[in-house]
């Protein structure tokens, strides 16, 4: 069965390690937070200028002053930290974010990502994405293998404008978890009840498969 | 102490005309000069071109000024959320200039310190980057961008006094600190102002110098765009 988007999520998350500063994209990246194992101390940026951000707020609670970076009301956690957009963009361009997680439209082989225009009809503009997927070392990619015309998403060259050269580490789909390397992608897992051979169907681009390929482990 | 205080909003925006450069400072609409914001609807100011990170909603925020075909260009990071925005955008009537975010940050924060240029790797490799000059800085490629040229920055703070000094809440200190003093002449409007002295120098975040006029907003209505809570326990 392929994945639904919270099990994407809670696989995701166990990329999450203690002492991570993780920055999260808007979509699938934000649901992350819900799985992050609760024995681990991690802090959530958001780039519109905060550190250590916490849970939606308590109804009645909400403070138009305090949002993330999808605009919606948040709280924030002891040791929290608000700061100006350039400070933000600071911290993340010198690589003091451990892990960004955010969604694409499409991935290459060779780790360029597309994910702010589709060129005449959606221009919504590229927000931080250009700048996280630049400086980032670790960027996992959330998103769907196939499109809802059933084509792939993870291909040999990205037809859509790109949003970065070179970047995507790893990517997870709702079929498999897979690896970006210099000879294409690296099969790492399925998702349960997803054979090899569907994944390989769902791939335009390059894809290795290296010996048995483990199920992935969702709990 | 040099006082930085006018009367009221109208006062503030003396001087601003058709065909200026505007930043305005917010995220979504989290921080934005509300008032100021009415006053330029009020004054019909036209061929504006805005900095902004986002256009407002149809019907709040730059969302105003965009209905009444005031703005010829934004240069924005984020455009969604804006049905009349993209009509213009789509339909040719606006001209759109979309920046990365952190490189739109740095524009103004550069025009704030002085800086004529800078590079970043944001960018590089897409269309953003076409016509700029790249180079190679330790093994990666960046991209120069340089710095803003504005007539006017309209920030929104919490707290200022009389001599001009900000203080921001939250999140919503975002572009507003960066864009304070990164025009020709910086407008600051505050919910609370209040005499020299009675703020604590140690928790300025800016100091009055880069603010010309400030003044109290006389209303701040602080629409929320994206309302997301949790149910008690």
């Amino acid at each position: 069965m392929a994945l639904d988007k919270n099990q994407i999520a809670k696989r995701i998350a166990k990329e999450v390690k203690d002492g991570y500063y993780v920055n999260l994209g808007i979509g699938i990246p934000t649901l992350v937070a819900n799985f992050v194992r609760e024995d681990i101390s991690v802090e959530f940026q958001s780039e519109n200028g905060v550190l250590g951000m916490g849970p939606f707020p308590f109804e009645g609670e909400e403070d138009a002053d305090i949002i993330n970076a999808g605009k919606q009301t948040i709280t924030t956690l002891p040791g929290a930290s608000f700061f100006d957009s350039a400070f933000s963009f600071g911290m993340i361009r010198s690589q003091k974010v451990d892990l960004t997680i955010l969604g694409a439209m499409e991935v290459a082989e060779n780790g360029d990502i597309a994910n702010w225009k589709i060129p005449g009809k959606m221009v919504k503009g590229m927000g931080g994405a250009m700048d996280l997927v630049a400086s980032a070392e670790n960027i996992i990619v959330a998103m769907m293998h196939v499109n809802k015309a059933g084509e792939s998403k993870l291909l040999k060259r990205c037809s859509l404008p790109l949003t970065g050269v070179g970047c995507v580490k790893k990517i997870v789909t709702e079929l498999a978890v897979l690896e970006v390397t210099s000879e294409g992608f690296k099969l790492l897992e399925t998702a349960p009840g997803v054979t090899v051979e569907e994944v390989k169907n769902a791939t335009e681009g390059t894809l290795i498969i290296e010996g048995d390929i483990p199920e992935m482990i969702l709990d | 102490m040099i006082k930085r205080t006018v009367k009221n909003v109208s006062e503030a925006l003396q001087g601003i005309e058709s065909g200026m450069t505007i930043m305005l400072g917010g995220f979504g609409l989290c921080g934005i000069p509300e008032n100021s914001i009415a006053e330029l609807v009020n004054k019909k100011v036209t061929n504006l071109t805005c900095i902004s990170n986002n256009a407002g909603v149809d019907d709040f925020g730059l969302g105003l000024l965009l209905q009444n075909r005031q703005i010829k260009k934004m240069i924005s990071s984020y455009v969604g959320e804006n049905a009349e925005f993209e009509r213009q955008m789509l339909s040719g009537e606006l001209e759109v200039e979309l920046t990365p975010q952190g490189t739109l940050a740095e524009k103004c924060r550069a025009a704030q310190a002085g800086i004529p240029a800078f590079f970043t790797p944001a960018g590089f490799g897409t269309e953003v980057a076409e016509g700029k000059e790249t180079r190679e800085f330790n093994g990666k490629m960046h991209v120069m961008e340089l710095a803003f040229k504005a007539d006017f920055s309209i920030v929104k703070a919490w707290k200022g006094d009389e001599a001009g000094n900000l203080i921001f809440k939250g999140t919503a200190r975002n572009f507003n600190a960066v864009m304070a003093g990164a025009a020709k002449i910086t407008i600051a409007e505050v919910e609370e102002l209040v005499p020299a002295g009675t703020l604590d120098p140690n928790e300025i975040h800016i100091p009055g110098i880069m603010v010309n006029r400030i003044f109290q907003g006389a209303t701040f209505e602080k629409r929320i765009e994206q309302r997301t809570t949790r149910k008690r326990a």
